[in-house]
């Protein structure tokens, strides 16, 4: 792959009191690339997309975002990203449209513009008859498909998922990936924190983290034949389990 | 500017869906005037009195029918001796035991000093000093009608006696509604502005919601302002409920006036805003909020002077309501109502207000961080 690295992350640290989250951290993210970063629970996933959203700052190291410094431009460049988070941020007591309008509106889009997107993301998500409903009414399988595309609404070059799948059925978490897969095939980056590794094996490249630091990185196919196994779950299992097995 | 309006119309649309809130901030004021207003009345009624009559002569019972025909108090019944007595008070079954000692009345024709004894119910101190003033006043009587009795029988006139009446102004009948609805609209503006604000605030932090603007390119000026504007606003709006209610039920006048009283009560709310802002910014939790927030409020409600004067408060207290914002409008709002104070009369608070207000909010806007 020639392209241009979008994400780029050096001897990233962070530490809360004497607990390292993230120990020394260096991986780039190319542009268009849907990169899956995996590990258990508490392996500092969370805590590094954090710092990269601007979220949380990074006790050393340095972050560049689409070419800007992340300490130096955090306001530039939560222009040019999306976010969402498994904990859901819609809000419950407004419309799908109102959330549509909200977030438009905040990232300076005319209203001209959101209404013809939230046309466009209703038709997408064939649900536009429930435009007007409140989200505490919608299902959670659609408004985890809601939150991603409003999260995308502005057309970001880069979205964060963290764990955006959790909590939802088979089906609807294969829906929820076509539409990453059509958000990548625009030129978005994609970064994704995951602990299914079914959905890891649908990353461009992916990095398992065990105890704050990088144990592999690498596209599933190759990390499969560095492992002699057949699947993901194989490789987790050998790299990111390595100490209890 | 196109963000604020953005954020602002937000909040108002969850407002608007909030279905007790609405409710609430009109039926709020209205609870707390007719119950503040009406239970918590500082005048004495039925005080319940048990008499210990060990005498027994016609002045004793005269001293009796005095108290009996006063409004203030209820007879409760005799008592034969005086552990009787102290066992009803002990039990809080009557507010005062009156005991008459033997002879009374014989002492008194023979124009020799004599004791009545009161034993007081001191549970409630208030009420006890309230009772004891009351019965001396009517012992005092008694005791003015009986040396003008002897005189005027040994043919002397009643000599001169000074007599003190009083002349209440800015409520000439000491009329405690007019005293404590002023009082409760500061309340009112308070809870609306301080405790629906910082609540609204930290329930975005527990649903995540605020965490989703963070990644935003909104500032956090936009979306502080954007807090704030709604919740003036319904603070603005309350004072409108509640003054329309004081005036409509309760007769309050309004003296002074109402552009000063609207320009005051924007910089008190600014204050309280801060106050319930700077709160939520560091709690995480509403049940974290609610609990810093009861402390601080219920200090400051007890400290401003709604019920009991700053005047004969300790020292440190007046230096502890100087970071009192409700000290500073309870003051003010009675002074323009009920005297119509001008501007030139309060203007000192005024300029306190806009500092404090502006302190306040500054220290919100620093304490809310968009990054951990």
């Amino acid at each position: 792959m020639s392209r241009e690295s979008i994400i780029e992350v050096e001897n990233l640290t962070k530490r809360f009191g004497r607990f390292t989250a993230n120990d020394n951290l260096t991986f780039e993210v190319r542009e268009g690339e849907v990169f899956g970063f995996l590990g258990a629970n508490g392996a500092g996933k969370t805590t590094a997309l954090r710092i990269l959203c601007g979220l949380s700052k990074p006790t050393s190291g340095t972050v560049r975002i689409a070419g800007l410094d992340a300490s130096h431009h955090p306001d530039r460049i939560k222009k040019v990203i999306g976010y969402m988070c498994q904990r859901f941020a819609l809000y419950e007591d407004l419309t799908v449209f109102e959330n549509i309008q909200l977030y438009g509106g905040i990232y300076g889009l005319t209203p001209r513009e959101i209404r013809s997107r939230s046309d466009e993301l209703l038709d997408k998500l064939s649900i536009t008859d429930l435009r007007n409903r409140l989200i505490r009414s919608v299902p959670l399988g659609w408004r985890q498909k809601l939150a991603f595309s409003i999260a995308v609404l502005h057309r970001p070059k880069i979205v964060f998922l963290d764990e955006p799948t959790g909590g939802v059925d088979p089906i609807a978490r294969r829906q929820f990936w076509d539409l990453i897969y059509d958000a990548a095939r625009s030129g978005m980056t994609v970064f994704v924190t995951t602990h299914y590794m079914d959905e890891a094996e649908y990353c461009d490249r992916v990095c398992i983290l065990s105890g704050g630091r990088i144990e592999a990185l690498g596209r599933p196919e190759d990390l499969k034949t560095t492992c002699q196994v057949d699947t993901m779950d194989e490789v987790f299992i050998r790299i990111a389990r390595k100490d209890q097995t | 500017m196109r963000t604020i309006l953005v954020l602002i119309r937000k909040e108002f649309i969850q407002i608007r869906r909030n279905r007790i809130m609405i409710p609430a901030m009109i039926v709020a004021p209205l609870v707390q005037m007719f119950v503040l207003v009406f239970a918590a009345n500082m005048n004495m009624r039925d005080i319940d009195f048990h008499i210990h009559d060990q005498d027994g002569s016609t002045e004793s019972k005269q001293l009796i029918a005095k108290y009996l025909s006063s409004p203030f108090y209820s007879y409760g019944g005799q008592v034969f001796t005086e552990q009787e007595g102290e066992e009803l008070l002990r039990r809080d079954q009557t507010d005062m035991i009156m005991t008459i000692p033997p002879a009374f009345g014989e002492q008194l024709i023979n124009r020799e000093p004599v004791a009545v004894q009161f034993l007081i119910n001191g549970i409630n101190s208030a009420a006890a000093v309230l009772t004891a003033s009351y019965s001396q006043s009517i012992l005092l009587d008694f005791n003015q009608e009986l040396i003008t009795n002897y005189l005027r029988i040994s043919g002397q006139s009643a000599p001169g006696r000074i007599d003190v009446s009083y002349l209440h102004w800015y409520n000439p009948e000491l009329d405690f509604k007019i005293f404590m609805v002023p009082g409760i609209l500061v309340i009112l503006v308070m809870l609306v502005g301080w405790l629906l604000m910082s609540l609204n605030v930290v329930r975005e932090k527990e649903l995540g919601t605020i965490e989703q603007l963070n990644v935003t390119p909104i500032r956090k000026h936009q979306f502080i302002i954007g807090k704030l504007i709604p919740f003036w606003i319904l603070g603005m709006i309350e004072l409108g409920i509640g003054l329309t209610l004081g005036r409509l039920v309760f007769h309050v006048p309004i003296l002074g006036s109402f552009g000063l009283l609207i320009g005051f009560t924007a910089l008190y709310l600014l204050t309280v805003l801060g106050f319930g802002l700077l709160i939520a910014a560091l709690s995480e939790t509403q049940q974290q909020v609610m609990f810093v927030n009861f402390f601080f409020v219920l200090v400051f409600i007890l400290m401003s002077g709604v019920f009991t004067p700053i005047e004969s408060m300790p020292d440190w207290a007046h230096w502890v309501n100087l970071i009192n914002p409700l000290a500073y409008y309870m003051r003010v709002i009675r002074m323009i109502l009920l005297k119509g104070s001008g501007f030139m009369d309060v203007w000192q608070d005024f300029a306190s207000m806009a500092l404090f207000g502006i302190i306040m909010i500054t220290l919100a806007v620093r304490s809310y961080k968009k990054r951990s």
